[in-house]
């Protein structure tokens, strides 16, 4: 084990997986010489070259649909976005190139491609550059999404992305990148997709959260606790696949649920679980489960408007005390 | 002049894809296929030349039109056939239809139903190839449309930045459905914008075997040798409508017949003949085969079975075991 910060375990995991594999490659904005905006990619080009860590030009569409043509020929592309919210401008590519391919093709192709970036509040980034954009890719099939809270879940669903013979969206965070925790060393830890891992262990009402709210989450379960409610916490790992029987578990346990986010509520990935929820446990259900998430306004920069537009611990302590009726 | 037996196999493949299209056509009338299908009769020079030059090693990334490329890049008829009918024997196990033919195994890496979205994947096939040093060059074919969407300056930008062993083949055939290329596209020949990425480019007759050949040959050899990427442009036309329901309004039947008179297979058929080549006899006898292999095609995409839907949520996602 060693403590690193979440940014640390990701450039890591990268290292490894280009030391284990000569396939595996890594190109984007500002990859080289700074190590990408918040050094995700630090010291790569130094170890590895501007043969297998390179620049890409501003060109997300042409640098998506090329990492789509390299993992299909033989590499092992990893694809940086600076921002997922820049996805928008290679959408095309992403929903009917990468996510469609093997599909479309009889199952004749694999597609051994991660795209990973970071999103999210946080740093006054404002609309185009704030936004939790991870139900857009769930909601097409092809892909796999995984949502890494913590520095060694970075580490661990990064690297089983890498190995994975499919295209795999990695959203990381850009307020964890500087949060620290204990990260294997182990060069083969890898965490498996589908997985949801329980955060925090309770019997009153179950929270189920990703990214950022995965922490805001913990820290509503402890003011709960508190106040005598006992809440589970679970962050899902990956949206796809989608560990239902763990969320399902829970709720037959508690019978009360909370889904939040930071993407916006509307359509939000969080309904998809209610509604999942209610369908395949409504008779464990003891109140109907509530969903936070960003408010149906862009992110905005001031800092108190952000907060207005996302859902606070306040909320989260609010929303559970409400399905249980308190 | 070509060599001899890549002289035959140009025609060879030009009448089999002519012929093949002309089939699709007639079962699309018959209700045989559904769907769009979007012919490239009048076009077959360019994908018959510039696969001609290619091996099984090297890369292809196709469009909407896209059954030329398919075949000249050596796609099996029958298997072709299947998929336009949405069978389950076809190249994609019916899931595709008509503009997502791929066979990895040849190096085709799929026709693309999105204008313009196929060049980035082409891209990078040619990027992997110089990773891997291998001699492989990359072939994008799109239209004068594509020409106008962002993947297509993308692209070449990348390829122009990277020094790629690609060739960007642009078959220009005068319109985006309804709409004249002189109306929607800045340039009159789409070759000048080789430039702005600091690369050859070149149009030429996309009607001329010979001429294309020659753009392919200089173009082939620099991406081989290292020296980066090349546009061409070659100048054709589609005989049919855009799609089998088009009603083309948009341009004259003195138009379409003028452009029949400079049809390829025919003037390459002469050039054969003239130079002495092949004999009638020879040629006959190529165009006797083909009809035979559509026909055999169209029977066996006929007689073959329609996929099951149980297996409607196969192959989302690769599971692990052996490939299909």
């Amino acid at each position: 084990m060693s403590i690193k910060t979440y940014a640390m375990a990701v450039r890591d995991t990268i290292a490894a997986e280009m030391r284990r594999d000569e396939r595996v490659f890594i190109m984007g904005e500002d990859i080289e010489t700074i190590g990408s905006i918040f050094g995700c990619t630090r010291d790569l080009t130094k170890e590895f070259g501007r043969e297998r860590a390179f620049n890409t030009p501003i060109s997300e569409a042409g640098f998506i649909g090329a990492g789509l043509g390299a993992a299909c020929t033989g590499m092992r592309p990893i694809v940086e976005l600076m921002y997922m919210d820049f996805s928008f401008v290679a959408m095309d590519q992403l929903l009917n190139q990468v996510a469609k391919t093997r599909y479309i093709f009889g199952g004749r192709a694999k597609i051994p491609l991660v795209i990973r970036g970071q999103q999210g509040i946080g740093r006054g980034n404002a609309a185009t550059h704030s936004q939790s954009v991870e139900t857009i890719f769930m909601h097409f099939p092809g892909l796999k999404v995984a949502c890494p809270s913590t520095g060694r879940d970075a580490a661990g669903l990064l690297r089983t992305a890498i190995r994975d013979d499919n295209p795999v969206m990695v959203f990381e965070h850009k307020a964890l990148y500087s949060t620290k925790c204990d990260v294997p060393d182990d060069p083969e830890f890898m965490l498996p997709f589908g997985k949801a891992d329980i955060k925090r262990s309770g019997t009153d009402v179950t929270i189920v959260a990703n990214l950022l709210y995965v922490g805001r989450a913990l820290e509503a379960a402890e003011a709960l606790a508190a106040q005598g409610i006992s809440a589970e916490v679970i962050d899902p790992m990956t949206l796809v696949p989608f560990d239902k029987r763990t969320v399902i578990e829970s709720v037959k346990k508690t019978g009360r649920l909370v889904v939040v986010h930071e993407a916006h509520r509307t359509a939000g990935w969080g309904a998809e679980v209610a509604a999942m929820v209610t369908e395949e446990a409504f008779r464990y259900l003891d109140a109907p489960p509530l969903r936070l998430g960003a408010a149906a306004c862009p992110l905005p920069f001031n800092v108190d408007l952000e907060n207005a537009a996302t859902p606070q611990v306040a909320d989260i302590v609010a929303a559970a005390r409400a399905v249980c009726y308190r | 002049m070509i060599e001899r037996e890549r002289a035959v196999s140009i025609y060879r493949t030009m009448v089999r894809i002519r012929k093949f299209e002309f089939r699709a056509l007639k079962l699309f009338e018959e209700n045989k296929l559904r769907g769009s299908v979007h012919l490239y009769i009048g076009e077959e020079a360019v994908a018959a030349t510039v696969c001609s030059r290619l091996t099984d090693e090297d890369y292809i990334a196709s469009t909407h039109r896209g059954h030329g490329h398919c075949i000249a890049k050596g796609a099996r008829m029958d298997l072709a056939m299947a998929e336009l009918m949405g069978k389950a024997t076809g190249y994609c196990k019916g899931r595709s239809g008509s503009m997502h033919i791929a066979d990895f195994t040849q190096g085709n890496l799929g026709a693309n139903a999105i204008v313009g979205g196929g060049i980035p994947i082409a891209v990078g096939a040619a990027l992997s190839a110089k990773m891997q040093k291998q001699d492989r060059v990359a072939v994008s074919f799109f239209g004068d449309g594509a020409s106008n969407e962002g993947t297509f300056h993308e692209s070449l930008n990348l390829a122009g930045v990277w020094k790629l062993p690609i060739l960007f083949v642009c078959e220009n055939n005068g319109y985006g459905i309804s709409v004249p290329t002189w109306e929607s596209t800045s340039v009159e020949d789409i070759s000048v914008r080789a430039a702005g990425y600091n690369m050859p480019g070149e149009t030429v007759d996309g009607n001329d075997v010979e001429a294309i050949d020659a753009a392919v040959e200089r173009a082939i050899a620099r991406a081989r040798a290292g020296e980066g990427a090349t546009l061409i442009e070659c100048k054709t036309y589609r005989w049919m409508g855009h799609w089998t329901g088009d009603p083309q309004t948009y341009r004259t039947r003195e138009e379409v017949e003028s452009w029949k008179r400079r049809d390829p297979i025919k003037r390459w058929r002469e050039k054969l003949l003239a130079q002495g080549i092949c004999t009638e006899a020879e040629l006959d006898e190529i165009d006797r085969a083909a009809d035979d292999e559509v026909e055999a095609a169209t029977q066996f995409a006929l007689n073959s079975p329609n996929p099951d839907p149980a297996h409607v949520l196969d192959d989302v996602f690769y599971e692990g075991g052996d490939e299909a």
